[in-house]
């Protein structure tokens, strides 16, 4: 790339780089790179109020936590809902993509069967869930009522309710990943099937020999998503649970949420926050340094 | 690779053709399996969604009693959208919706430029720094940025909603896949006929990347009209409040309202999204597609 006389090499073109760089890197240094630096900063200072200013108190929010009982069940349960949405996930779109890519009668509608959740607000999703889930009158206790089994309070009872927000996440994500798996499968010359067929492999050493590694970058790029995604997916618990029955669906973020904005304990919000973002911090150094490694086998 | 593609379809093809009879008995207990496997899949992911319409287009009597005679009826929306200012959340959602989406493609437009085709010193840290935000969302970062908000006196306002999402990384990435895909020469011809940079890009760039365009604004108007937690925290009356705040404040207070009134409330404020993505679906399908592939 040789630079051009008057064009984008020179003095000239770095100073006019800079200029159209200037009002993005403005907002995102005020929204994204500044809070996330300030989360840390204020996480070290007491909440001010009223005419207390804050104070510096060091590491105590950080003692706090460790000796909170609901961060930790917040934690747990966040780690909870990570394993039980994006696994899940990946399975359902892969399948998913693989039946609507394939010759199958009424292809067109399945697919936007599949995706239709994908553009629903997860508000509205929640709230007809939520009806779903009602104890006696809902879907699921007149499904089971018909069988003779009694009602259920899935999202009143401790022991179901984080399975039941589990599976609203995996509803409305599932179809969103399958579009990336369908570009993925278009994108795989059908010649390769045919050649593992015609050398006797069943349909299923296909798929695990053929199409499964063939999709491997796919599937690290969805598994990014689902594991950012299960970290900052907290809407539905407001509609649904609140976070109850006693913590029991309680989230990181939704946890931050009520310190921060109900009891206005910001100090202690930014802490754990500091939490979420040294998660969210991990996900991205284990994607650069080993990951993205693992897949460029192909 | 593509030699040995090659190879294999020139291989295959002859061949392949006519399958033995015993795989096809194989194959059509096959396809039955999975063609049942997907449907049973396809109406499990539709079932909520027919569940809902049936409940806001029936009187409340038959909300949980399936009856195929039940009367129908428009009572429920008319009872939503007296029961809550919806037309102003829509007014709000639309006005928050619009500015964001304003905002990133110029924004966006400006620094995918400077990032695919200016060589400025820090050009490379500065895209890193940009690509950060793709991992840590403001989504995050609600309680800092509300301190931010708050001491620029913008809370309860659509700018306060709008601000921490103008500048998007996947959008600026996105544009600057997309830019560096467009011929020099193009930009070279345009600068010989006496185009400035604004000119070039204005006149070059910007054409040639309309279809990126499109589908970055189908991925950020869903995206955003869907938004919660953001407009949840800095927003708290009527006249600032998005459809989806709205919704949850109404679904959650009136625990007097009955399910067929919220659930015409619920589709409602999806409405225009579903309707949009039901005339549109490829263009949608599509636009998730481009927007996804890195």
């Amino acid at each position: 790339m040789t630079a051009h006389p008057l064009g984008n090499g020179g003095r000239l073109a770095a100073i006019h780089g800079w200029l159209l760089l200037l009002p993005a890197a403005v907002l995102l240094a005020a929204f994204t790179h500044y809070p996330a630096v300030a989360t840390f900063w204020h996480s070290l200072f007491t909440t001010p109020r009223g005419n207390r200013p804050a104070r510096f108190i060091g590491a105590d929010h950080y003692r706090d936590m460790l000796a909170d009982p609901i961060f930790w069940t917040a934690l747990q349960n966040n780690l909870v809902f990570a394993a039980g949405t994006i696994l899940p996930s990946i399975a359902l779109a892969m399948a998913m993509a693989l039946w609507v890519n394939a010759r199958i009668a009424g292809r067109g509608l399945l697919r936007l069967a599949y995706f239709t959740p994908t553009v629903l607000p997860m508000i509205a999703v929640a709230n007809i869930w939520l009806f779903f889930y009602t104890p006696d009158y809902g879907l699921f206790d007149q499904v089971r009522g018909l069988f003779g089994l009694p009602a259920v309070n899935w999202l009143g009872s401790g022991d179901t309710a984080l399975g039941a927000v589990i599976v609203v996440t995996v509803w409305k994500e599932a179809g969103f990943f399958m579009i990336f798996y369908l570009a993925a499968l278009q994108q795989i010359p059908p010649e390769l099937g045919e050649a593992a067929q015609l050398e006797g492999a069943s349909r299923w050493q296909r798929f695990w020999r053929v199409t499964f590694p063939l999709l491997m970058p796919t599937t690290l790029f969805v598994l990014i998503n689902a594991t950012i995604n299960a970290f900052r997916l907290v809407d539905h618990l407001f509609v649904m649970t609140r976070g109850g029955p006693d913590n029991a669906t309680s989230l990181l973020l939704y946890y931050i949420y009520e310190v921060g904005f109900k009891f206005w304990d910001q100090g202690y919000a930014a802490a754990l926050t500091m939490v979420l973002l040294s998660l969210l911090a991990t996900v991205a150094l284990l994607k650069f340094f080993w990951l993205e490694r693992k897949v460029h086998y192909q | 690779m593509s030699e040995s593609v090659q190879l294999t379809r020139a291989l295959v093809r002859p061949i392949a053709s006519p399958a033995p009879s015993g795989l096809l008995a194989d194959g059509r207990i096959d396809r039955l399996l999975n063609t049942t496997g997907a449907w049973a899949l396809g109406i499990l992911w539709l079932a909520p969604l027919l569940y809902a319409v049936w409940t806001a287009f029936h009187p409340s009597a038959y909300s949980t009693r399936f009856d195929l005679f039940a009367p129908l009826t428009l009572e429920n929306f008319r009872a939503a959208w007296a029961a809550a200012p919806f037309p102003r959340y829509f007014l709000n959602t639309s006005i928050l919706v619009a500015t964001i989406l304003a905002g990133q493609l110029v924004l966006g437009t400006l620094a995918a430029y400077a990032f695919a085709r200016f060589s400025f010193p820090g050009r490379d840290i500065a895209f890193a720094l940009v690509l950060i935000q793709l991992m840590i969302m403001p989504d995050v970062l609600v309680v800092e940025n509300y301190r931010s908000i708050h001491a620029l006196g913008l809370v309860d306002t659509i700018p306060a909603m709008a601000l921490p999402y103008m500048a998007s990384a996947f959008g600026i990435f996105l544009l600057r896949q997309t830019f560096k895909t467009i011929p020099r020469e193009l930009e070279e011809a345009a600068r010989i006929e006496g185009c400035g940079t604004l000119g070039i890009l204005w006149r070059v760039y910007v054409p040639l990347a309309k279809p990126t365009y499109l589908a970055y604004a189908l991925v950020s108007v869903s995206h955003h009209w869907n938004n919660f937690l953001w407009p949840l925290i800095v927003t708290n009356t009527v006249e600032t409040r998005p459809l989806t705040v709205g919704l949850a404040v109404f679904a959650g207070t009136d625990q007097g309202i009955d399910w067929a009134i919220i659930t015409a409330a619920t589709l409602l404020a999806s409405g225009p999204l579903l309707i949009a993505f039901l005339l549109f679906q490829r263009q949608f399908v599509q636009s998730f597609l481009r927007a996804g592939i890195r």
